[in-house]
């Protein structure tokens, strides 16, 4: 089963690390993702821009609005996502508890179950 | 819970703007605010590593310290005559969720009255940044300082002065109408972007001591950009903030000296700011009629989405100076323009366009530096020297005048070589 892991966190937080603080994080992350992907369970890894970039297409009335800002006013926001290769749900919640002891601070991982995966041809 | 104490200063410095704002709302009084703030940071280090994080620390902070804040003030009534009703009253039996209500519908305004207060026009503009750095950001006055290459008794008393000052003024309470807030809005854009010059027109030998205001002046950007997150000029001056520190790796060579744009390696650039910048513009661009950082951040944009200076679209660019040069008329402004305008149409349709800039520009080092490189193309050695001589004269930054140094060493070469041959 290929399970998504949502990472959220309040970006009030997130935004003030310091740089080193920041690479810091990601260096630590970087290790769990190399031990998962050498376990051939890892695909696709995204880190999202600050929600301040974001535009949220809505359904209105009169045809499609285009709003500034994310989907919804939350405390922690959407910041990104692995896609992982798992067994069981347990396999996938250890991944996320990797990452979380690899992370700073609270924050949360959503561990949702992945319905359509198309990998696609993208590389940068 | 981790063992790693870390999250808890990360959170308590990420809840300040928005707690120190509602506490200020309700003590109406900065001092007070920041007290019963620092009070409300004590109690959640003590607090927060036994009971976990709170679910919105800023609410609890806030509920916290507007009790400590009551009962510093009920001591000191003891003493002293009763405050005005309006600080004692109704506030003590207030639920957590209440509160956090309360809070909620006010924080945008609570943050954006924190951040005006700072902006305040009777402060010079490095009290105001000051200010803001210290009571938004909670930077330590030792790390002002520090960022301003004062003494930390010389900072103490700089901030200490604008206090008093802000003390005696009239601060508004009342939440904001329509114009008010885009007033406020605009003064508080103008004051986070002048902490972002503080740290970006030093010279390298202070760059690392003052990039932290750069940074400091992006978070506050992008916290009032999440604030208000469909204001185009908010979007812009994020975006404008993110594309000129996004070259800041690039800007200064081993030796200090300056590198200008086009020599500058673009493989030193950060693509991730550059990305959230470029992203902020687009976003922007959609609400059409672009205001003064939006124009300017599109500029820096011109630069950032080539990978090669040759292949910078000069003309666009000067179109964008020109749209500034009607909403915001400035000399500087059209100095600007000269640079595309040079490059467009060459350098003697941006001479004519410079020279008539110089009563108004006569103590800009950046005039006498356009002016001799654009007398330099053109071959009039003599009077680029003079006018490099000016520029050295006025150079802010010895990287400055090291920069037009390198010019002038290299027309008297030439003139050498001319004189030789």
């Amino acid at each position: 089963m290929l399970y998504a892991i949502l990472c959220y966190n309040s970006e009030d937080v997130v935004g003030s690390w310091t740089k080193q603080e920041d690479d810091e994080v990601m260096a630590r992350l970087g290790a769990v993702q190399e031990k998962i992907a050498e376990a051939g369970k890892l695909g696709p890894v995204v880190r999202l821009l600050p929600t301040t970039a974001a535009t949220t297409l809505r359904k209105g009335r009169d045809g499609p609005l285009v709003i500034d800002g994310p989907f919804a006013e939350t405390k922690e926001q959407f910041l990104g996502f692995y896609v992982v290769d798992c067994e069981t749900l347990d396999e996938a919640l250890d991944i996320a508890k990797e990452l979380q002891a690899a992370n700073r601070g609270p924050g949360a991982y959503e561990i949702r179950p992945v319905s359509i995966f198309r990998p696609g041809a993208l590389t940068t | 819970m981790t063992a790693d104490p870390s999250w808890i200063d990360d959170a308590l410095t990420a809840a300040r703007p928005q707690v120190v704002g509602a506490l200020l709302r309700y003590f109406r009084d900065l001092d007070a605010a920041e007290e019963a703030f620092q009070e409300a940071c004590l109690r959640a280090l003590k607090n927060w590593p036994v009971n976990g994080p709170p679910r919105n620390p800023a609410a609890w902070l806030i509920f916290v310290g507007r009790n400590s804040g009551i009962d510093a003030v009920r001591r000191r009534a003891k003493q002293t005559p009763m405050p005005p009703e309006e600080t004692v009253s109704d506030l003590d039996d207030v639920e957590t969720p209440m509160v956090e209500r309360l809070d909620g519908a006010h924080y945008r305004d609570d943050i954006l009255r924190l951040m005006f207060i700072c902006c305040h026009p009777d402060l010079p503009a490095t009290q105001q940044v000051a200010l803001a750095l210290r009571i938004v950001s909670g930077l330590s006055v030792k790390q002002i300082a520090r960022a301003f290459l004062v003494s930390e008794a010389a900072m103490e008393q700089r901030i200490t002065r604008a206090k008093a000052r802000i003390a005696r003024a009239d601060v508004p309470y009342e939440a904001p109408g329509a114009v008010e807030r885009s007033e406020r809005l605009a003064a508080v854009a103008a004051m986070i972007y002048l902490i972002f010059n503080e740290g970006y027109s030093a010279g390298v030998e202070e760059a690392d001591r003052r990039a932290p205001l750069c940074d400091e002046a992006i978070r506050l950007a992008r916290l009032l950009l999440r604030l208000f997150p469909t204001e185009p000029e908010i979007m812009g001056l994020t975006a404008l903030l993110l594309l000129q520190h996004s070259r800041t790796a690039a800007r200064f060579a081993a030796d200090g000296s300056i590198i200008l744009l086009e020599d500058q390696d673009r493989g030193l650039w950060n693509g991730a700011m550059i990305a959230e910048g470029l992203a902020l513009i687009d976003k922007a661009m959609r609400h059409r009629q672009p205001g003064p950082y939006l124009i300017q951040a599109a500029i820096a944009a011109l630069h950032a989405r080539v990978g090669k200076p040759e292949d910078t679209d000069w003309a666009e660019i000067e179109l964008l100076y020109a749209m500034l040069e009607r909403q915001e008329p400035s000399p500087v402004v059209t100095l600007n323009r000269a640079v595309a305008v040079a490059k467009v149409r060459g350098p003697e349709a941006a001479l004519a366009m410079v020279e008539p800039l110089e009563e108004r520009l006569s103590g800009y080092f950046y005039f006498f530096g356009l002016k001799g490189y654009l007398l330099m193309q053109l071959g009039r050695s003599a009077d680029a020297r003079c006018a490099f001589d000016h520029a050295i004269a006025l150079a802010n930054t010895p990287a400055e005048a090291a920069h037009i140094r390198m010019h002038l060493d290299r027309l008297m070469k030439e003139s050498g070589e001319a004189a030789r041959a």
